[in-house]
């Protein structure tokens, strides 16, 4: 398939449903149905389901650039998670409701942070021996109180009930991080436009402030860093639904490690006007800052990415196209 | 913003080429100690070349006609990858490899592509860059080197500088100005092949603060040259130089430079026993950047085996590989040092310094890093 011809029509939908109102408005408690309800309708859900099973068929690496877009429209919704979820359960040969469904990794008795929490209706948790599909109402979510976040605050006291799957090779923490750090590159993207579009827009001294050389080679890296987290996302889904632990682990290192510096750069271009909440950097600032610690930091994955390399006795190179190229 | 690139793969009929200069690198490194193979592609020695062209692993994306083997650039990624991470000594051949070839196969005569390609393709002609001066670093476009118009062809004055491996080289490209002076800029800028053996060139070897002498000075003082010295169109040499910048800047030499230290540092670590939180981050923080920055690398490689010259891609891919490379040394220092009472064997320890020392000059060779991200910024609409 054609790829711009499927990125091209969800993005120009992403465009029109998740507006900046429309995200303010969903960050502000308004129901995400009318955006939710175009995505179903649209059919894109199902693009990872198997083509037997009624979907698309497609594969993460299709799917990439489509997760990236999720970032750079700020969707307030789990649709990569829900995607996933679908194809988890069409391959256990369960069906599902149309609600949007969170990830979590989560322990019994043991407070959680769930991205998208607040709006999902449901949570797909591993719980170490397994997947259960519940309802999010289960887990009692309540918000983190991070400004404008939809993340939520979730535990459950007891087993949760639902549709049970088996346990999925390495849980689910490395799928939920490649499609963070997807969403990452997207976010990472957008500003790096934005604020490239901003410097050379906004004059003083009588030129635009774009024309300064300190400027230009701290967009330099900003750029740079933009790239290599959409590469390094694209690493991440390179592979299965469930990503190798090298593959994800380098998508989510390399994101989580450029977020705050791209972040940082955003705003130090922007001025003060990148501060305030009317403009709309802060909507994708903001994520970056969240889905930087979502799923595992950079710290968490590079300290799983070293443990496994520091067991082969290969060298970094062949290592690296073995695990994370494979 | 620069969508153009993304992830490729490298095809199965490049891949499978491997094997087989995986083991040409073995038997070169075979007696070579850990500091002598972090030298990377600063490892001068000529038969090792010439054993390359013999097994056919040069000229590898050089057209048959002329004695390469039609395979593209992802082949000689693959053969370049498997060299570097082995510390193998590529240096006679790299530059006629790599960018000269590539060169005179675009811009040179049938008969000057029938003289030069075929010795370069069995290790037999080698090339150095002349392009900097003493008066001209990043300001190339001053180039002062005069070449001029004489009945029978060409006549050179003036110096070049920093040319690598010329003291060992047949020949230089180097870029002249043809007419003009050094105010008229890109205009009056043309490259001219200088053999290296003809009256009133002196080469002057400069040794580095390593105590390796890899570049040199080259004076020229009346050189003369015939009409087949000018490669490509007189006045063209700015935009012939920028197109063979992409080839320079783009190849995963600007990602491994620093490999062999850091798979030195992985076995150190490794023979120890040392795997605990902190340690295991540190590496796997750079585990994460080689696997991207290679990505970013065969992303570039793509590029150029569409035909196009990747001219900001290739920059922005070498000042985060650069980077990479430079902080390699200044953390695997740290990690070492803060553990005074784990011993370091005397090969790691000399590639460490080796490696921190020489690191300055990743960032300096081939455009400097205040140089590049000016060229990103320009594809970012800012200048
Ligand atoms: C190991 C090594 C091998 C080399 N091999 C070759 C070779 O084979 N052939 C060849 O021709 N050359 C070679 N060079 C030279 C290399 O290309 C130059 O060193 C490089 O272009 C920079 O020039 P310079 O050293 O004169 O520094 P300068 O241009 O004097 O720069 C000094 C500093 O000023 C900064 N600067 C300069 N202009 C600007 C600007 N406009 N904006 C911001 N900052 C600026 C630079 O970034 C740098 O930090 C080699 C260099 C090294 C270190």
């Amino acid at each position: 398939m054609d790829m711009n011809e499927l990125l091209e029509p969800f993005d120009k939908m992403l465009e029109a449903i998740s507006t900046p109102a429309q995200i303010r408005a969903v960050e502000e408690g308004a129901p995400v149905a009318p955006v939710w309800d175009e995505l179903v309708q649209s059919g894109f859900l199902d693009a990872l389901v198997s083509e037997d099973a009624g979907g698309a068929g497609l594969s993460m690496a299709d799917m990439e650039p489509l997760f990236e877009a999720l970032g750079r429209h700020a969707v307030p919704a789990p649709v990569a998670e829900t995607m996933v979820a679908r194809k988890l359960l069409a391959d256990a040969g369960e069906s599902w409701l149309q609600g949007p469904i969170a990830m979590a990794v989560a322990k019994v008795g043991q407070d959680v942070v769930v991205p998208f929490g607040m709006v999902a209706e449901h949570v797909l948790i591993d719980l170490g021996d397994g997947l259960v599909l519940a309802g999010a109402a289960d887990g009692r979510p309540v918000p983190t109180g991070v400004r404008g976040s939809l993340d939520a605050r979730m535990r459950w006291d007891s087993e949760p009930v639902g549709i049970r799957l088996p346990a999925v090779a390495g849980g689910l923490r490395p799928v939920a991080a490649v499609l963070r750090a997807a969403a990452m590159a997207g976010a990472a993207g957008r500003l790096l436009e934005m604020t490239a579009a901003y410097a050379n827009e906004r004059v003083q001294f009588g030129k635009p402030i774009g024309r300064q050389q300190a400027l230009q080679q701290n967009m330099a890296v900003m750029a740079e860093d933009a790239v290599a987290c959409r590469l390094a996302a694209q690493l991440g889904c390179g592979g299965g639904v469930i990503p190798a632990l090298a593959a994800a682990a380098t998508a989510k290192s390399m994101t989580s490690a450029a977020a705050g510096r791209i972040a940082a750069t955003a705003h130090a271009v922007h001025g003060a006007i990148g501060i305030s909440e009317e403009y709309d950097l802060q909507l994708y600032t903001r994520r970056l800052y969240e889905w930087r610690l979502a799923d595992g930091s950079e710290g968490y994955w590079n300290r799983l990415l070293g443990q496994a390399r520091l067991a082969s006795k290969q060298g970094s190179v062949d290592w690296v196209r073995g695990e994370v190229f494979a | 913003m620069f969508d153009t690139l993304a992830l490729a793969s490298l095809p199965a009929e490049d891949e499978a080429l491997r094997p087989a200069i995986r083991e040409i690198a073995a038997q070169a490194i075979a007696d070579m100690p850990i500091d002598r193979r972090a030298r990377s592609w600063q490892g001068f020695d000529a038969d090792f070349t010439r054993r390359l062209g013999q097994a056919g692993f040069l000229g590898l994306n050089l057209p048959k006609a002329y004695g390469g083997h039609d395979r593209g650039p992802f082949a000689r990624f693959v053969v370049v990858e498997e060299l570097l991470s082995a510390g193998a000594p590529v240096a006679a051949h790299w530059i006629a490899d790599r960018q000269s070839a590539p060169l005179i196969l675009n811009f040179g005569t049938e008969a000057q592509r029938e003289f030069y390609i075929p010795r370069i393709c069995k290790g037999e002609a080698l090339f150095c860059i002349g392009m900097s001066e003493p008066g001209s670093g990043s300001d190339l476009a001053s180039v002062r080197t005069r070449a001029e118009r004489t009945d029978k062809g060409w006549v050179v004055n003036g110096q070049k500088i920093w040319t690598t491996n010329s003291m060992h080289s047949d020949y230089m490209i180097a870029l002249l100005r043809t007419s003009g002076t050094s105010e008229d800029r890109h205009k009056g800028l043309s490259q001219l092949i200088i053999d290296l053996k003809a009256p009133g060139v002196t080469v002057r070897p400069i040794v580095d603060l390593t105590g390796d002498a890899h570049f040199a000075e080259v004076f020229l003082e009346n050189v003369e040259l015939g009409e087949d010295a000018l490669i490509g169109n007189e006045g063209d040499g700015w935009k012939q130089v920028t197109a063979e910048l992409a080839f320079e800047r783009s190849g995963p030499e600007r990602i491994y430079s620093s490999v062999v230290l850091l798979d030195a540092w992985v076995r150190h670590l490794q023979a120890v026993g040392r795997a605990g939180d902190a340690t295991a981050a540190l590496v796997g923080g750079f585990t994460a950047r080689l696997a991207t920055l290679r990505a970013m690398s065969i992303a570039c490689t793509a590029r150029l085996a569409l035909g196009e010259s990747p001219v900001v891609e290739a920059s922005l891919v070498k000042d985060l590989g650069t980077s990479f490379e430079q902080e390699l040394p200044n953390a695997i220092g740290d990690d070492l040092a803060a553990h005074p009472d784990e011993a370091v064997d005397a090969d790691l320890y000399r590639a460490l310094l080796y490696v921190s020392q020489i690191a300055p000059s990743f960032s300096l060779r081939g455009g400097t890093r205040e140089i590049l991200r000016g060229i990103i910024a320009r594809g970012l609409g800012l200048r």
